[in-house]
């Protein structure tokens, strides 16, 4: 034990997150905040929607922020974030930044018209979805993130879902705000560079990150990382960023698993159907192909 | 954090909820049924265990990483990820 | 400075004099005219204020709640549908303990749809914890606004402050502008309060099972607030000349009947007093200003001594009558004396409630007995 000291950070070392918050074993969410909150810093002010980060940020009198947070109902993530940067500008306190946080239900459903206000507005603001691809807070059901084929409470087997999940980011891109990105925790540097990218640009800042939930996409906790590479190895879950509406960046490598290689992990897709399989591979191709033209 | 409220009575309560304790303490390694063990020979201390972390314990003392049992919930991700296999899961005996 | 301005106009004027920070409303009618005014205002610099162009009622109230956490002065308008929209927020800008001000202009709520005065939108929003006063003129209107900011900065509880849908938003009429020096007098900038603050990191608003003590601290506060709110009427008394009272009364010292009432209704009622007392016959009449918290002591003192009372409606709660009628009945429940309260339902949907129909209440009142259930004037035959 007399080596030298050799110890590496692959990413910031800062941690903005305290242990001891309650979110499950092996919990994608809990990983996409300690991400984030290394690229944003110390500075940052952040409004939370139930969800559960909600939970995981902890009931009164705790906290598991070591940043100031505002709790807000489900629909207003992204105008509460709007309320704070108005009442910093008033006060001249700009170099503070605003964090709207939410999962996939609270922005592909109940949270959509404020946030497509906001991004209207270009309100000055960066949102950051994790995408746990369904209402996993309130026990596992079903949100518009959430795939087909894919059990949830409330689709339940054999009745799995049959509409594909939401694209939420080409709803973000038709709004043509400044950046654009999405990111996975399967890729912390890649993400953190993504978030410092967006921290250095004005406007409304749209980032969605992969999050597995070991909970309800029912698979072993510590598959969470190997789960998250998948997503973006299969194409599942693409890793690209879009500045002003237009600027196409792909940064992942073309899709190189198989897709079943990802479904055979998760008890979610159980139902799966070998229609639904090869749906989902042209779907992939389908979309590899327009990024892949977007992107030049 | 704001520690001048406490819980004790109604006037020393914040006028809403206003959380003011960190959850630093809320020992969430009660709910570990598996548990890492770190092999220091193996270790090469390239720190994907602790990038990988949920709840923030492995961390960085003396020059090496460290696992929290306080906080450690027995995930697995760290032995999953780490490329030495330097972390091995044993069951949790209580 | 004299002015002759609508009662919306007064609202954006006197929401520039209290030099709000943050504005975030949407557009209905009858309230537009006010969020066009502060958009003015905003734009120009008359009003260093950021304002907001929301995309729903339930975001300008989120955009309120958040810009008050961090320690702005903020302000809100809406009316009807808007209010109705915002209602979740209501409950949680007052959870929160968050001074906001917001400015209602009531309008009847759909469906069938309506645009006209009619006060059971706010009275639907009693319960959410908001301190709620309705006006009378746009002078009232005016002073009730900067009034509201001391009140709601000190009690840490939002205010709602109504005005009738045209009959009193559209209306023209005189209001006298105070010199700005007058208003800061009267309004420093908000007394410091918990906010949020990167240098010193909290949450708000996580779950709690302590939360019957919170609901405890806002009753406190809500019970003080009829106190402080007359307090700071009579301040207000000192700087301006002007004050308004919790509830306001006419001729009610001996009077045999009293017509209760809130809003633009009893200036009608106060005409029509005059001329039953030229025949001889002692009408009285109470506006109740202040319906959060209920000055239930204030109503019953000069009702006590009167022999019937009949309580004018603009609102209406199905299946149990006149919302006024109910709390007023419920007080003097408290005093028990034996008051028979006659009750009306008269105007809702913006009809006029007329000096014919006031006399009409006052016959019937006079000379039936007591029946306990509400009569409605106006209705077709």
């Amino acid at each position: 034990m007399d080596r030298p000291a050799q110890i590496k950070f692959p990413i910031p070392e800062e941690e903005l997150v305290y242990s001891g918050h309650t979110a499950c074993p092996g919990c994608g969410a809990a990983l996409a905040m300690k991400y984030v909150l290394k690229g944003l810093g110390p500075r940052t002010i952040i409004v939370i929607p139930p969800s559960c980060m909600g939970t995981i940020a902890a009931g009164f009198p705790f906290s598991s922020l070591k940043i100031p947070v505002l709790r807000i109902p489900f629909e207003s993530t992204a105008i509460s974030a709007s309320g704070i940067r108005a009442a910093l500008d008033v006060m001249g306190k700009e170099d503070i930044h605003v964090l709207a946080w939410a999962g996939d239900g609270g922005t592909f459903d109940i949270g959509l018209q404020a946030l497509s206000g906001a991004a209207e507005r270009n309100d000055n603001i960066i949102y950051v979805c994790y995408d746990n691809e369904g209402y996993m807070n309130t026990g596992i059901q079903r949100s518009s993130s959430t795939p087909a084929g894919a059990w949830t409470t409330t689709t339940p087997a054999p009745f799995v879902k049959d509409t594909p999940k939401k694209d939420i980011v080409r709803i973000m891109a038709a709004h043509n705000i400044p950046y654009i990105a999405t990111a996975s925790i399967g890729y912390p540097a890649d993400l953190i560079r993504k978030v410092k990218k967006a921290k250095e640009i004005g406007g409304t800042r749209f980032i969605l990150i992969f999050s597995p939930c070991p909970t309800g996409w029912r698979y072993s906790p510590e598959m969470t990382i190997r789960l998250a590479k998948l997503g973006t190895e299969t194409g599942i879950f693409p890793l690209y960023e879009i500045e002003n509406g237009e600027k196409y960046t792909l940064s992942s490598k073309r899709p190189e698993k198989p897709l079943r290689d990802y479904f055979a992990l998760q008890g979610r897709f159980r139902n799966l159907t070998k229609e639904n399989l090869q749906q989902f591979e042209e779907r992939v191709e389908k979309e590899r192909e327009y990024l892949k033209r977007l992107a030049g | 954090m704001k520690k001048r409220y406490s819980l004790k009575s109604l006037d020393t309560l914040p006028i809403t909820a206003i959380s003011f304790i960190t959850t630093e303490g809320n020992e969430t390694g009660e709910w570990r049924s598996q548990r890492p063990i770190l092999d220091r020979e193996k270790c090469n201390s390239c720190g994907l265990c602790w990038m990988y972390c949920p709840d923030n314990a492995i961390y960085a003392e003396g020059g090496a990483f460290q696992i929290s049992y306080t906080y450690c919930k027995g995930c697995g991700i760290c032995a999953k990820e780490c490329p030495r296999g330097a972390i091995l899961i044993e069951k949790e005996e209580r | 400075m004299k002015k002759v301005i609508s009662a919306n106009q007064a609202v954006s004027y006197a929401v520039v004099a209290a030099k709000a920070q943050v504005i975030a409303a949407y557009p209905i009618t009858p309230q537009s005219s006010i969020v066009e005014m502060l958009a003015g205002f905003c734009a120009t610099g008359a009003l260093q204020a950021k304002f907001i162009n929301v995309e729903s009622e339930h975001s300008a109230m989120a955009a309120c709640i958040s810009a008050s956490v961090m320690g702005a002065r903020t302000f809100t308008a809406t009316s009807s549908q808007g209010l109705a929209l915002m209602h979740e927020l209501l409950h949680y800008a007052s959870g929160l303990r968050l001074p906001i001000v917001m400015a209602n202009v009531n309008r009847a709520l759909a469906s069938p749809f309506n645009l006209k005065a009619d006060l059971s939108d706010s009275l639907s929003q009693r319960d959410t914890g908001w301190l709620q006063f309705y006006c009378e003129s746009g002078q009232e209107v005016f002073d009730t606004i900067i009034q509201s900011y001391r009140i709601s900065e000190k009690l840490l509880l939002p205010v709602m402050v109504n005005l009738e849908g045209f009959i009193l938003s559209h209306t023209y009429e005189i209001v006298d502008l105070p010199e700005q020096s007058q208003v800061d007098l009267f309004l420093p900038p908000a007394p410091a309060r918990e906010c949020l603050d990167v240098d010193n990191p909290c949450m708000f608003g996580s779950t709690t099972d302590y939360y019957i003590n919170f609901r405890y601290k806002m009753h406190q506060d809500m019970e003080e607030a009829k106190t402080f709110c007359s307090e700071i009427d009579a301040e207000f008394k000192k700087v301006f000349g002007r004050d308004y009272g919790l509830v306001s009364t006419y001729l009610c010292e001996d009077a045999d009947l009293i017509l209760v009432t809130a809003g633009t209704i009893a200036g009608t009622c106060r005409v029509v007093a005059d001329r039953c007392r030229a025949r001889g016959m002692k009408v009285g009449v109470l506006r109740i200003r202040m319906v959060r918290p209920f000055p239930g002591k204030q109503i019953c003192e000069p009702l006590r001594k009167a022999k019937k009372v009949a309580v004018i409606d603009r609102d209406f709660s199905p299946g149990c009558g006149g919302i006024f009628a109910q709390e007023v009945k419920a007080s003097l429940q408290g005093i028990n004396c034996g008051l028979p309260v006659y009750e009306f339902i008269a105007g809702l949907g913006g009809k006029d409630v007329t000096d014919k129909d006031i006399e009409l209440i006052i016959e019937q009142t006079h000379n039936m007995p007591n029946r306990g259930e509400s009569t409605w004037i106006g209705l077709l035959k």
